[in-house]
């Protein structure tokens, strides 16, 4: 027996009978639902999280130094005692790592006001404070970039009138905000000048409107993280206690 | 041929069909309803504990022990579900600081996801943190507009995947949004952006025409919508220059919608926009129900949300 047609035939008939069960899309329902706390907990999930969350609470509960008082970035108009601490942190940390590459300093650091995620509590530090204050994993760049753009980095500052912290440079307003001195090392700025400003990546790459860092000439990546400096910081200082000065005023008259 | 053949023949065949129909869901009773169940998480960023009862924004919401007990209890009740991800899994508590994204990739192993997109902050350890991370998911990673051909995610990205589920085919896709500008150069290396809008109707074409599904699902972390920038693509904007897309799912802006949006494709046909806004601390949900009876499918596609 030849048993092609047989094969054509059902070969026809499967086809015509998947063509004649088309599935059709009636009907669509759509909605959310929301995790609280009126569901039940999995408890072999919950088990599985439990020896990580365990560490991880060991490890960020561990006291690495000591507030003397509770420090917030709202607690000052032009510079504040947690800006100031976070600015010149950045620059004790990186420089030694900056100047081992590159045998020079940095002149100055910025970063911005919206960067500190957290105030810091009077009592001890943890490993947790580090990560409040600085949740996200920005490192450390340091960026070359001409005198002319340093000056167009302070009429940012200026014209924000925000603590955005800045350590090694000192800049003063008059009662309208209008420029009366900057400084860099108690120097005024030389157009001709390159500086070396550290910075973390993401403002580097303009974020928060800081679009003074580009074009540079050029770009150290120290591949720290911001996080890091502070963890490394509080690990080696004994008690902290920052303060409001006068590295960006206003004057009274 | 001869009659008396032909007949016996058929008669061959048509019990050939109806055994086949028995090993075949999808060829079995005339008008039998199917009921496929999508469910959906975006920028859950290492959201793994709930928040706690003190939180300012989001008391005793979320979590992943949960999401666990409640994504079970939808597949109890219809098991032909798929579990997916839009993005943003890495990065927002030190889960991720600690173990690299190991435990997210592990949890939502164990909670079945089906598949995931790359989002932005999936490449917030380098792409290298993201491939060292990758033998602790057991799901499936869906991009079709990054081209990691010079990367060392090559090959381990698919830019969509075909599923079955009681004899329905579902196509997914992902996209992802222009790194450039978001990411820093030195973490996404040389991964090549390419056009999300392009690549969709691209992709969409290839799982309706080519690969025949039944459902087009898009996994997008574009964000939901820019009106400040009408031109950066966006999930809606997608919707309007696509066509077979049945839904969006999407990520990227933590967008938080009262419902679904219902929107229309370039075809002027309906199309779901979903989003279910950050954190793990909604699960969304999409029913689509099928039938081949031609009395209830003669009326079109109802939607409720």
């Amino acid at each position: 027996m030849n048993f092609k047609p047989l094969f054509t035939l059902f070969f026809i008939a499967f086809m015509f009978s998947c063509k004649q069960e088309t599935q059709h899309l009636t009907r669509i329902e759509g909605k959310q639902i929301a995790i609280t706390d009126s569901l039940e907990t999995d408890a072999g999930i919950e088990a599985f999280v439990k020896p990580y969350r365990e560490h991880i609470n060991k490890d960020l509960d561990s006291v690495i130094s000591y507030a003397v008082a509770t420090y917030s970035k709202s607690d000052g108009e032009l510079n504040t005692a947690i800006g100031n601490l976070f600015a010149d942190v950045i620059y004790e940390q990186s420089n030694p790592v900056f100047k081992k590459r590159t045998g020079k300093d940095i002149d100055m650091v910025l970063v911005n006001h919206g960067g500190i995620r957290s105030i810091i509590s009077k009592g001890d530090i943890t490993t947790r404070t580090a990560f409040e204050i600085m949740p996200f994993e920005n490192s450390v760049v340091v960026a070359a970039i001409k005198g002319s753009q340093v000056n167009d980095l302070v009429d940012y500052l200026v014209t924000a009138k925000r603590a955005h912290p800045i350590s090694k440079l000192n800049l003063t307003v008059d009662t309208n905000y209008q420029l009366v001195d900057a400084r860099i090392n108690n120097k005024a700025i030389d157009t001709s000048k390159i500086y070396y400003v550290a910075t973390n990546d993401y403002l580097y790459n303009g974020g928060d409107g800081m679009d003074f860092f580009k074009p540079s000439d050029s770009l150290y990546i120290l591949n720290y993280k911001i996080r890091n400096a502070l963890l490394d910081y509080f690990y080696k200082t004994d008690t902290i206690n920052p303060v409001i000065d006068d590295r960006f005023i206003k004057l009274d008259q | 041929m001869k009659r008396r053949d032909f007949i016996k023949q058929s008669t061959a065949a048509t019990a050939l069909i109806t055994l086949g129909g028995l090993t075949l869901p999808s060829f079995t009773a005339a008008n039998a309803s199917k009921h496929i169940t999508i469910l959906h998480t975006n920028d859950v960023h290492s959201h793994i504990d709930p928040f706690g009862p003190e939180d300012g924004r989001n008391p005793n919401k979320g979590g992943i022990a949960r999401r666990a007990s409640l994504v079970q209890a939808i597949r109890n009740e219809n098991p032909n579900t798929l579990l997916l991800d839009a993005g943003d899994i890495f990065q927002g508590t030190p889960y991720f600081n600690y173990y690299g994204g190991e435990l997210e990739f592990k949890l939502m192993s164990k909670l079945k996801y089906d598949a995931a997109t790359i989002g932005n902050h999936d490449f917030d350890n380098g792409i290298d943190g993201l491939y060292a991370q990758l033998p602790h998911a057991a799901f499936d990673f869906l991009s079709a507009n990054y081209n990691f051909s010079n990367t060392i995610l090559d090959t381990h990205v698919k830019p969509y995947k075909v599923f079955i589920k009681d004899g329905i085919k579902i196509g997914v896709f992902g996209v992802g949004i222009k790194l450039d500008g978001l990411v820093l150069k030195n973490l996404y290396k040389e991964t090549v952006y390419l056009n999300p809008i392009e690549i969709a109707q691209d992709m969409s074409r290839i799982l309706k025409e080519d690969e025949q599904c039944d459902l087009v699902i898009c996994l997008s972390h574009l964000g939901y919508n820019y009106s400040n920038d009408p031109e950066k693509p966006s999930d809606l904007k997608l919707a309007e220059k696509t066509k077979h897309i049945d839904l969006i799912i999407g990520g990227h802006t933590h967008t938080f919608l009262p419902k679904p949006t219902i929107t229309k494709n370039a075809e002027g046909k309906n199309t779901l926009v979903n989003q279910v806004g950050c954190y793990g601390i909604n699960l969304g949900r999409i029913d689509f129900y099928f039938d081949s009876d031609r009395n209830k499918t003669a009326n079109g596609t109802s939607i409720i949300v």
